[in-house]
């Protein structure tokens, strides 16, 4: 049955999306940054930088409503997460903040250029695998277990390393990664505006592309151990499978044919449908296998008054949003 | 967390006032066609950018912090008071979408979009600001929930919004911002100016100007708004009133202590200058007003007084000292004297340029420490609000280095933005 609480996840969900494919790709730009070689190293440091300076901060906030709307909706679940994975968290923090102020001191600020974007760079590496550790961690069922377990005698390493470091969150750590660069040099070829640069940004998001496969591949043979129920929930949804395979195919064929436009729009759904199959695989849990959207929800009342917040808010947010990518990426 | 708040709250006062400042200059020129006032809106927007980059990013540590320190006090809490977050939300995407626009689109939008771009990040700066002060004003005085047993029912998130301390401290919060960052901002003018070897000095002078403008009202009122604050507390909060004032018995016509240092064992302020009734008029307009003390409380629920009371009496000491500059700014120019010329006056400005981001941290402290041991007035504890993973020392250094150091560098590159002009 679908309520008010499957809604307001559904809304956490679109969020989160908005921040992979917006945030996700600002990171993605520092990868390249970090990668950037050859006789246009400055110049496609130059395009990264343009193309994300006026947006990065509002791509930023995606992440906050993300973590707004859950803790207002389901603050138990944000709790058991703040609590289990509190050094990921904190790590990721870390990366969040010296990404942004390095790249706005590597703009405005005193001191060489190059020490701060490698700050930028090496934060925007860190950040990635780490949000996509989180995410692989929740989905092995480690944080419930983990989290059932404190209060009693707790070993520290059991209860607060183990659920996240394991190979398996590792393994969607470096997926997490390579998408994000894979989005990122896919915008950048529509962002650039020279031929040799465009070409330097569809080699990277070809090479990239397999990146992405092969760190697929790697997960999906760890998950069969790891989180069998979400494995078996990503498999049996066949649909979004052949969907996420066709964005797959339809990407890589419009950057080898150069249609870079169409390969944009096929590398952000190919993105989406993967962060869906996850959702969906795990649906109706928030925390596999212990806390379900229904028994994490917030009181009626609340979520009520939070669907309308989320309404007026979205009433003025898209709009502005719309305007700032027109007068910016259009 | 009190860490990073402490941090953030400068930051988010300056990206409250200073769009405030970047737009009025822009304004100026649009109207005046006058260069300076151009060169000024660009140099002020250059300054917000980097404070509101690392407003936003030390923002972003507070919104997983609520989760990653006090778990059980969002579980509690979440339901009631995370409305005004989510609101908060979305203000906050407005600023950086319009931020963006403002700083990166000078030749892509019109003129008047682009002023209007400003307007917006001034006003949905100041709209976050009272998000976030009415999720502190519920911890201080929570009202809209029964507790029973640990748990929360009859929750009304609307009621929570509009607890008694909401609007006190809304108000006090955002003059704060304005009378802060505009004298911090005239300050450092105003320093430029009084070592008088400025070739830029007509530039300076508007800053200063400019900046004294939203200065000076907010500095004159905020008087009013404290004396409203402070008689909020005294009605809703006896304990918090007690501690600041370092009133340790409950007694009839209580004096008002000015300065001293509270002993806790001892009950008594030493070295304190009593003003005989000042308290009891001042908190409830009765010089016969009974005052309770600390006393009348158990210990357990007292908050650290020395702290308290400490932070008080320098809160309220810088902000007199600032309404009184003002107020004297505002005769010299209500004269037609030039403010820029005075070099008294300039040297008090000047000295004054921390003043306000100072008194902002004590009246943090008083408002925080002074709420303790509760993280949830008279609801729960600070204790067992914390999270139960050990070595939280640990994350506490590493987040200290990194605002350290990012206090720093902010320092470092506003510094040379402001040479860059001299």
């Amino acid at each position: 049955m679908i309520g008010l609480p499957e809604v307001i996840a559904g809304v956490i969900a679109v969020a989160l999306n908005a921040y992979v494919l917006t945030g996700g790709a600002d990171f993605g730009g520092g990868v390249w940054d970090l990668l950037a070689t050859g006789v246009r190293r400055e110049r496609q440091r130059a395009l990264i930088a343009d193309s994300i300076a006026p947006i990065w901060e509002a791509n930023h906030v995606w992440l906050i409503v993300v973590v707004v709307v859950l803790f207002t909706a389901f603050p138990e679940a944000f709790s058991t997460l703040g609590t289990v994975l509190h050094i990921p968290l904190a790590i990721m923090l870390i990366g969040i903040v010296l990404r942004g102020s390095a790249f706005v001191f590597r703009a405005y600020g005193p001191h060489g250029r190059n020490r701060w974007g490698l700050a930028f760079a090496s934060a925007s590496v860190i950040t990635p695998v780490l949000l996509g550790s989180i995410i692989g961690s929740v989905a092995t069922g480690a944080v419930a277990d983990a989290a059932a377990r404190i209060g009693g005698a707790v070993d520290f390493f059991d209860v607060f390393v183990r659920p996240w470091a394991a190979p398996f969150p590792t393994a969607i750590g470096l997926l997490a990664l390579a998408l994000f660069s894979f989005l990122a040099a896919t915008y950048l070829t529509v962002d650039a505006r020279e031929e040799d640069l465009r070409e330097d940004f569809r080699i990277r998001a070809l090479g990239a592309a397999g990146g992405v496969f092969v760190c697929a591949a790697v997960a999906l043979v760890l998950a069969h151990s790891a989180a069998p129920r979400v494995a078996i929930g990503v498999v049996e949804a066949l649909l979004v499978q052949v969907a996420t395979a066709a964005a797959a195919v339809s990407a890589i064929a419009a950057l080898w044919l150069r249609h870079y436009r169409l390969a944009r729009i096929a590398a952000a759904a190919q993105v989406s449908l993967i962060l869906w199959g996850w959702l969906l695989a795990q649906y109706p849990y928030v925390i596999p296998p212990a806390l379900t959207i229904r028994e994490a929800a917030a009181p009626a009342v609340t979520l009520r008054l939070l669907t309308i917040g989320l309404a007026a808010g979205a009433a003025i947010l898209l709009p502005s949003l719309r305007y700032m990518l027109r007068t910016f990426k259009y | 967390m009190a860490l990073s708040l402490g941090f953030h709250i400068i930051f988010a006062e300056i990206g409250i006032a200073m769009p405030l400042l970047m737009v009025l200059a822009e304004w100026r020129w649009r109207r005046s066609g006058d260069p300076i006032f151009l060169q000024l809106a660009r140099r002020w927007a250059k300054g917000t950018a980097i404070l509101f980059a690392v407003g936003a990013v030390s923002g972003t540590v507070l919104s997983f912090e609520l989760g990653l320190l006090w778990p059980s006090f969002m579980k509690l809490a979440g339901p009631v008071i995370g409305i005004p977050f989510a609101l908060e939300g979305f203000a906050f995407f407005t600023e950086a979408i319009f931020l963006g626009v403002y700083l990166y689109g000078w030749d892509r939008v019109s003129a008047r979009a682009h002023t209007l771009a400003g307007v917006i990040v001034a006003m949905s700066g100041a709209a976050s600001a009272l998000f976030v002060v009415i999720v502190n004003a519920w911890m201080n005085t929570p009202t809209g929930v029964i507790v029973e047993a640990g748990r929360f029912s009859a929750i009304d998130p609307l009621a929570a919004m509009r607890n008694p301390s909401t609007f006190q401290q809304v108000v006090h919060m955002l003059l704060a911002a304005y009378a802060s960052t505009g004298i911090g901002v005239a300050g450092i003018h105003a320093a430029v100016l009084v070592r008088g070897r400025s070739a830029n000095r007509l530039f300076h002078q508007r800053a200063m100007l400019l900046a004294l403008t939203i200065a000076i009202p907010a500095a004159l009122l905020q008087p009013v708004s404290g004396d409203t604050s402070a008689r909020a507390v005294a009605r809703w909060q006896p304990i918090k009133l007690a501690a600041l004032e370092s009133q340790f018995v409950t007694e009839r016509g209580a004096p008002l202590r000015v300065g001293g240092i509270p002993d806790e064992d001892a009950h008594i302020a030493r070295y304190a200058v009593e003003i005989p009734r000042g308290l009891s008029v001042l908190a409830f307009r009765d010089p016969d007003a009974e005052i309770k003390g600390l006393t009348a409380f158990p210990r357990d629920q007292w908050p650290p007084v020395a702290p308290v009371h400490i932070a008080f009496q320098l809160m309220v000491m810088l902000g007199t000292a600032m309404a009184l500059v003002c107020a004297w700014a505002a005769l010299m120019l209500v004269r037609g004297r030039d403010v820029a010329q005075h070099p008294r006056l300039l040297a008090a400005i000047a000295l004054l340029t921390p003043a306000g981001f100072i008194a902002t941290e004590a009246g943090w402290v008083v408002t925080e420490v002074g709420r303790q041991p509760w993280i949830i007035g008279g609801i729960m504890r600070t204790a067992d609000a914390v999270t139960p993973m050990p070595g939280l020392s640990v994350p506490m250094v590493v987040f200290a280095l990194i605002y350290v150091g990012l206090g720093g560098i902010v320092a470092v590159s506003i510094a040379s933005l402001v040479r860059e002009t001299t």
